[in-house]
C-alpha cells in the first residue's frame, strides 16, 4: 500500500527529500545559490543520522564532480547538486562523468551565468551542459522536481543506460517558492529506486580494473563515443518505461513531452521549466475566448524527444519556442534550433518563431505570453510572416 | 621495515612494459611507494601526465591494482571520492568494518604544485584516509618541458627560455612540502628516488597513519633535465648531497631531518649533471649562479631551522 504525504515546502527541500529516500552512498557537494538549501538539508540529514551516505563537503564544484566520479567509479550510488557558475566550473568533469559511463545523479538549480553577476533563474547554465552526454530533465513545479529526482536514479543506473542524469528546477521560482507536493513513503520510494548493482567497481579487488585509460594516438576514442551516443539515444524508451512504472506507483502520470490543448491547437508555445505554468494559464484563458491555443512542455531535454515534439506540433499553424537562454551570434536560442530541426522532416512547413525571455530572472508576466500568442495568431492568419528571434520583455 | 632483498621479492603493482622513458624517475617513485603499501589492497588515482598516459594506453594497463585517472587537477579530489565511498560502505555495514584499504593518488609537480593545489588542499583539510604522492620532476614534462612552480630558479624550460634577456626561469621554486605541512595533516615527507630506504620508510608511515599523508618525491626526468638516463639515481643523490633537496618529514607537526648531510657539496655538482642548467655555469652568468646558490642555501637553512 503506497502512502503519500502531502507537504508544503520549497522545491529544494522536496529534492533533498527525494535524495534522502534514494539512499545514496556518497554525496560530495558544494553550496551555491540557489541550490544551497539542498546542501543545508543534506547536512541536517547527516548530522541527525537520517542518511548513511558519506556527506563530503568539498572545496569547489570542480572537486564535487571529481569526487563524485571517484566515488561512482568505486561502485556506489552518488548524488550531488549545483547551479550556475558551479555547473560551469564542473564543465570538463561533466564530459568525464558521461564518458566514463558513471550513473551519477545531479540536481541543478537553473540560474543565470555571469557577467554581470546575477543569482536568478535562466537556463544559460544548463544549456551550456546540453552536449556533455548527460541526460537532462526539467521540472515545472516542486512536485515535478521531486518526481524527476527519484526517477533519475533508476534511469542513470539502468544497465543499458549507465549515464549521468541532471535533474533540474528553475532557481528561486521553483527551488525557493513554497509549493504543495505529494511524497512517497520511504519504503515505496526505496523499493522503486532499488539497489545499485555496479559493474567494474574500483573496490572490487578480485577484479582490478583501470578507469580513465588513454584512447588517443589512433586508439578507439571515436568508437567509445559511438557507444555513448547509442546509449543516450536508446535511453528514451527506457526513460518512458521507468516513468510509466513510477506513474503507476505515484498516481501522477507524466511523459517526456507533455501537451496541453495540443490535439487541435492552431497556435502553440514550446516551453521548458517553470514558465510552462504561466503559458498554460494564458492558453486556458485564450481557449475560453475561442482561440485554439496549445502548450508543449519538454520535460526530458536529453535525450531530445524529437518524434514526440514533431507529432505534437505537426498540426499547428504557428509555433513559438521560448528560450530562457541565448546562443549569441546564432539564429536564436538552443531550444529553438532543436524544435525547428525536429519539424524540418514534415511534409509541410510549420512556421516557427523564437523568443528569448526571462534572462537573469527577468519577470515573465502573462501579458508577455499573451503577446506571443497574438503574434502567433497573426502568423497563422497570414497577417504577418515569421520574424527573427525576439527578446521578450527586455526593457 | 623490510630489507631491500625482501622488498625486491614483493610483487610489483606497476607492471613492466609501460611506456615511460628510460631512466624515468616517476616509475621508480611509484614502485617504491607501492612496495611499502604492504598487504592491504591498494586503489590508485593518477593525475593526467606522463605516468598516467604511459601506463594506461587502451586496451593495456600496467596497473595490477584498481586504478582511476580522471583529469589533470583533481587526482586528490578523485581519490577522496573513492575513499569516501569506502567509508560510506563501512558506515552502512556493507563492508567489514575492520577491512583496511590503502588509497593513493599520484600527480606530477604540474598537477600538484600548480593546477591541482586547490583540490589537494581541500582533500587534505577534509581528513580522508589517503596518501598523496607528488613525483616532482620540476616541469610539465608530458607536454614538452614547460615550466611549473616547481621548476628551480635559473632552469631552462620551453616556456622559460635562455636568451640575451632572460636566462631560464626567473622565479624561485615554490616550497610545496611546507605548504602541505601547514595543513596540519598527520604525515608529510620529502623524499628522493635516490634514497630507497628513506623513501619506503616514509611511504610505510604515510600508509600507516589514519588520515591524509603527503609525499613529495624528487623524480628526475632525463628528457626534461637533459641528464643521462643511466644517471637518474645519481642525479637525485646529488640533489640531496648539495642541499637542493633536503630529506625530512613532518610527523604530527614535528619536523625531523631523515637523512643527514655532513658536508654539503657545492650546488654546481648537481647543476652540472643537467643540460637545463648549463647556461648557469658560464662565466657571464656568475651573478645568477650566486643567486641560485643563495636560494638553495636559504632553503637548506630554513629546513635545518624547522628540524632543529
Amino acid at each position: 500500500m503506497v502512502t503519500q504525504k502531502t507537504v508544503a515546502t520549497t522545491g529544494n527541500l522536496f529534492v533533498a527529500e527525494a535524495i534522502r529516500q534514494a539512499l545514496p552512498d556518497v554525496i560530495p557537494v558544494y553550496p551555491i545559490t540557489p541550490q544551497t538549501t539542498v546542501v543545508e538539508e543534506i547536512a541536517k540529514f547527516a548530522a541527525n543520522g537520517r542518511i548513511d551516505a558519506e556527506y563530503v563537503a568539498v572545496e569547489s564544484e570542480h572537486s564535487a564532480m571529481s569526487a563524485a566520479i571517484g566515488a561512482s567509479a568505486a561502485g556506489v550510488r552518488v548524488v550531488t547538486a549545483t547551479a550556475s557558475q558551479g555547473l560551469a566550473l564542473m564543465w570538463e568533469e561533466l564530459y568525464i562523468a558521461s564518458g566514463m559511463r558513471l550513473p551519477i545523479v545531479m540536481f541543478n538549480a537553473n540560474r543565470a551565468l555571469s557577467a554581470p553577476i546575477n543569482i536568478h533563474c535562466d537556463h544559460s547554465d544548463i544549456m551550456g551542459a546540453r552536449d556533455t552526454g548527460w541526460l537532462i530533465l526539467f521540472a515545472e513545479t516542486a512536485q515535478e522536481a521531486y518526481d524527476n529526482t527519484l526517477v533519475s536514479f533508476r534511469i542513470a543506473e539502468h544497465p543499458d543506460v549507465l549515464l549521468p542524469v541532471m535533474t533540474t528546477a528553475d532557481g528561486f521560482i521553483t527551488t525557493h517558492t513554497v509549493d504543495r507536493a505529494d511524497t512517497l513513503d520511504d519504503e515505496t520510494a526505496r523499493a522503486f529506486v532499488g539497489k545499485y548493482k555496479p559493474t567494474h567497481a574500483l573496490l572490487d579487488f578480485d577484479n582490478p580494473v583501470s578507469h580513465g585509460a588513454f584512447a588517443g594516438l589512433g586508439g578507439p576514442y571515436f568508437e567509445f563515443k559511438q557507444q555513448q551516443r547509442r546509449a543516450i539515444d536508446g535511453s528514451l524508451g527506457i526513460i518512458k518505461e521507468i516513468i510509466a512504472e513510477y506513474s503507476a506507483i505515484s498516481g501522477r502520470p507524466f511523459d517526456v513531452v507533455e501537451g496541453w490543448g495540443m490535439e487541435d491547437a492552431d497556435v502553440a508555445i514550446v516551453v521548458i521549466g517553470s514558465t510552462a505554468g504561466n503559458v498554460r494559464h494564458v492558453a486556458r484563458r485564450l481557449r475560453a475566448q475561442g482561440i485554439k491555443a496549445g502548450v508543449l512542455k519538454i520535460r526530458v531535454f536529453r535525450p531530445f524527444p524529437t518524434a514526440g515534439i514533431r507529432d505534437a506540433l505537426k498540426g499547428a499553424k504557428a509555433v513559438a519556442v521560448l528560450d530562457r537562454s541565448d546562443s549569441p551570434g546564432a539564429e536564436g536560442g538552443p531550444l529553438y534550433f532543436e524544435v525547428k530541426s525536429a519539424l524540418y522532416d514534415l511534409d509541410h512547413r510549420v512556421p516557427v518563431v523564437n523568443y528569448v525571455y526571462g534572462l537573469g530572472g527577468s519577470d515573465v508576466r502573462t501579458e508577455l505570453i499573451e503577446r506571443v500568442y497574438k503574434d502567433l495568431g497573426d502568423i497563422a492568419s497570414g497577417a504577418i510572416g515569421p520574424f527573427d528571434m525576439t527578446y521578450l520583455g527586455c526593457r | 621495515m623490510p630489507t631491500l632483498k625482501e622488498l625486491t621479492s614483493y610483487e610489483d603493482r606497476l607492471a613492466g612494459g609501460h611506456r615511460l622513458c628510460a631512466g624515468c624517475g616517476a616509475s621508480i617513485a611509484v614502485r617504491q611507494v607501492l612496495l611499502a603499501a604492504g598487504d592491504n589492497p591498494v586503489v590508485a588515482a593518477c593525475a593526467t601526465g606522463c605516468l598516467e598516459v604511459s601506463t594506461t594506453i587502451y586496451p593495456y594497463t600496467s596497473w595490477k591494482i584498481p586504478f582511476i585517472h580522471n583529469a589533470f587537477e583533481n587526482a586528490a579530489a578523485t581519490i577522496s571520492g573513492v575513499a569516501a565511498a569506502f567509508t560510506g560502505l563501512k558506515r552502512a555495514g556493507k563492508v567489514d568494518p575492520d577491512k583496511k584499504v590503502n588509497f593513493v593518488a599520484f600527480g606530477g609537480d604540474g598537477g600538484t604544485y600548480d593546477i591541482g593545489l586547490q583540490a589537494l588542499s581541500g582533500a587534505l583539510e577534509r581528513g580522508h584516509d589517503m596518501v598523496y604522492v607528488c613525483y616532482d620532476n620540476g616541469a610539465y614534462m608530458n607536454t614538452g618541458i614547460q615550466r611549473s612552480s616547481a621548476t628551480p630558479k635559473g632552469a631552462w624550460a620551453t616556456t622559460t627560455e635562455v636568451g640575451p634577456v632572460h636566462q631560464g626561469k626567473q622565479h624561485h621554486r615554490k616550497d610545496l612540502t611546507s605548504i602541505i605541512a601547514a595543513h596540519g595533516i598527520p604525515y608529510v615527507g620529502q623524499a628522493s628516488v635516490s634514497h630507497w630506504r628513506d623513501l619506503t620508510t616514509k611511504a610505510e608511515k604515510a600508509f600507516a597513519v589514519k588520515g591524509p599523508a603527503f609525499l613529495n618525491i624528487l623524480s628526475p626526468c632525463p628528457r626534461g633535465w637533459r641528464s643521462e638516463p643511466d644517471q637518474t639515481v645519481e642525479v637525485a643523490r646529488l640533489a640531496v648531497k648539495t642541499g637542493f633537496w633536503p630529506l625530512f618529514e613532518v610527523e604530527g607537526g614535528i619536523w625531523h631531518r631523515t637523512v643527514a648531510v655532513r658536508e654539503l657539496l657545492p650546488i654546481e655538482e648537481f647543476l652540472k649533471t643537467q643540460g637545463r642548467f648549463s647556461h648557469l655555469l658560464k662565466p657571464e652568468n656568475a651573478e645568477l649562479l650566486a643567486e641560485v646558490r643563495a636560494d638553495v642555501n636559504a632553503y637548506w637553512e630554513y629546513v635545518s631551522f624547522m628540524c632543529r
